[in-house]
């Protein structure tokens, strides 16, 4: 399967090329690409904007009592909440903090999973021992509720949500990357470089670890929705990112009194959260299946 | 197996210590105060805060605290900082409401999950199977408590169902049995929520093991044989399917213990997650040493049953 065929040239055929190409045929893949970099865009340019001051189309925070709880309109593409600020403008404002806190959690919980699961995986051993148990009792956790004790007595502010959230979902990530080395550290190349005596954590980081590029980036991409998730669901017992700072969570959370009365304040900020999830987590999905070599391709 | 069951048991045993020690250093470490008064409040004596700091060891050294705490929950004195009743009553209280929605959720995340990922192995490639995969994946990236939101507008706006608490109120039930129906009724609707993910996970999760399966050799023999397809699928294929199931009674269990504080809360159900909420808020931390504790236990038991289920149904699966 990865021997290069007439027409693919063996230097055109590196192992990420493959799998991009094969993970670009997808019709879903694209899609999910292509909503994945209109929010990320979105979020980009209203993030700039609002760093320099400038919102749009309203300002986020701006109180308008007369037009409260309006629904959907073409002043109001998407409603007006109990204070009559424009939900359009609120989602805008939350998308950067959303998927900031995607970000950022994910890869602070990468880069420990992957720490613990490289050392824990090449050593073996009472390192090995010591570390899964840990793992384990992470596990032990209901971890959205250790999450959320965190959270609380520590205090909402956003960069304690991060790296909370990071801190304690990096169990799933160590474990897989473990596995990975458990295999790789055995392969010829690898008791090659030890035997020219290359240094442990050159050998680990230059020769293992690209090979388990693959696995580590798919949970990477949907290390992403999760923390999204569990952002929203920290907003929704009002423990996530605090006003007057619009996330999509809070925003939710805010409409919830008026849950009978105007539905555009749970449906849109909802949909985002969804949708930008979804796209996430089928994008993972994409590429885990481009890059499993075990899968038959017809 | 006695002994596998024995030595787990310790091994169990060690990890609730470890988990009890880090969750008790972790809340009692953490800035806030557990008094039902302002630290600093000038109204409250001396006399009263001395007594009260005695009264819930908190003028202690903090492993003399974590001793005196584990003692006290192990002989069920262990006192609510908030009410000063009993821990355990309190959990005694809630505990039955959650295992159910619990229990509920997990059985219909395997069953539907089950005949979800069957159905969805069998069309592996057509685009009912692609079409499925994305709805799995949206359940999965469903915030729960928006559906939840979306779904009481529908009830309450459209047909008036009752769908809070865990009972209908201002009802004399005739008999036990309409009682209990009642009370099944009024878990379904949150329970099913609460399972939505899992449903979704888990369907994955077989579909991959079967299809994984359906590319085993004893696949190709059967087929060469002349097998029909349908027996090769149920007989051969199928059983594969039974391991995820059984992995997935240990992984959703804390998933849901976590995941259910939310829906507890939208649905006004009287639960341990609702509870370990309002702890966590109110610093009570003995009420919170306790949860973490029985939670912990509840999940390490799910865990074994799961191994030993292994073992049962899977005679490769060796127990030393």
């Amino acid at each position: 399967m990865n021997t290069p065929t007439q027409d693919q040239p063996a230097v055109a055929d590196s192992p990420v090329r493959r799998v991009l190409r094969d993970f670009f045929r997808k019709p879903i893949a694209l899609i999910s690409v292509f909503v994945i970099a209109v929010f990320c865009l979105t979020a980009l340019i209203t993030g700039l904007c609002a760093l320099g001051g400038i919102y749009f189309p309203y300002d986020p925070n701006a109180t308008d009592l007369a037009n409260k709880l309006r629904p959907p309109s073409m002043a109001h593409w998407l409603g007006t909440d109990n204070l009559g600020r424009d939900v359009l403008t609120r989602m805008l404002n939350g998308s950067y903090v959303s998927l900031t806190v995607g970000f950022v959690a994910m890869t602070v919980s990468l880069l420990i999973g992957v720490v613990v699961g490289a050392v824990s995986g090449y050593f073996g051993g009472w390192i090995d021992n010591v570390l899964m148990r840990i793992v384990d009792a992470l596990l032990c956790f209901p971890s959205f509720f250790l999450i959320l004790t965190a959270v609380a007595l520590l205090g909402p502010n956003i960069w304690i949500i991060i790296v909370v959230i990071g801190l304690l979902s990096w169990t799933g990530t160590s474990r897989l990357v473990r596995a990975e080395f458990l295999t790789l550290r055995e392969t010829e190349y690898v008791r090659a470089a030890r035997a020219l005596g290359q240094r442990t954590p050159k050998i680990i980081f230059r020769h293992i670890l690209p090979n388990a590029f693959a696995p580590i980036f798919v949970t990477a991409v949907v290390g992403i929705p999760e923390a999204i998730l569990i952002e929203a669901g920290l907003s929704f017992i009002n423990l996530g990112v605090q006003p007057p700072q619009a996330t999509w969570g809070n925003i939710i959370t805010d409409g919830k009194s008026y849950l009978l009365d105007a539905w555009w304040l749970i449906v849109f900020p909802g949909m985002a959260i969804f949708l930008a999830a979804l796209a996430f987590y089928l994008a993972g999905d994409a590429l885990r299946e481009a890059a499993d070599t075990r899968s038959e391709r017809k | 197996m006695l002994t596998f069951i024995f030595r787990r048991l310790l091994i169990a045993t060690g990890l609730i210590f470890v988990i009890s020690l880090i969750s008790f250093f972790m809340i009692t470490l953490a800035p806030g105060s557990p008094y039902p008064w302002g630290e600093l409040n000038p109204k409250i004596s001396p006399q009263v805060k001395e007594a009260f700091r005695k009264k819930f060891h908190l003028d202690r050294s903090l492993p003399e605290q974590y001793w005196l705490n584990m003692r006290d929950l192990f002989s069920g004195r262990l006192k609510s900082i908030k009410d000063e009743r009993p821990v355990l009553e309190r959990i005694g209280e809630r505990l039955p409401a959650t295992l159910m929605l619990n229990v509920y959720a997990i059985c219909v995340s395997l069953v539907f999950g089950l005949v979800w990922g069957v159905w969805a192995a069998q069309r592996a490639g057509t685009w009912p199977d692609v079409v499925s995969s994305v709805a799995s994946f949206a359940l999965i990236a469903l915030p729960g408590f928006w559906i939840a939101y979306l779904i009481l507008i529908g009830l309450v706006k459209h047909a008036s169902v009752p769908v809070l608490g865990t009972q209908s109120y201002g009802i004399l039930f005739p008999n036990m049995l309409s009682m209990g129906l009642d009370r099944i009724w009024h878990i379904v609707l949150p329970g099913t929520i609460l399972a939505l993910g899992g449903i979704a996970v888990q369907s994955r999760f077989i579909r991959a093991t079967v299809l994984e399966a359906m590319r085993e050799d004893y696949i190709r023999t059967a087929r060469a044989k002349g097998l029909p397809e349908e027996s090769v699928f149920y007989k051969h294929a199928l059983r594969n399917a039974i391991r995820p199931l059984i992995t997935g009674i240990g992984s959703l269990l804390p998933a849901l213990i976590g995941g259910s504080l939310i829906i507890e809360t939208i649905f006004a159900y009287p639960g341990m997650g609702r509870l370990g909420y309002e702890a966590v808020l109110e610093r009570d931390y003995p009420t919170l040493v306790a949860i973490n504790f029985i939670a912990a236990a509840l999940i390490l038991l799910g865990n074994l049953l799961a191994d030993i289920l292994y073992a049962v149904v899977d005679p490769r699966v060796r127990l030393e």
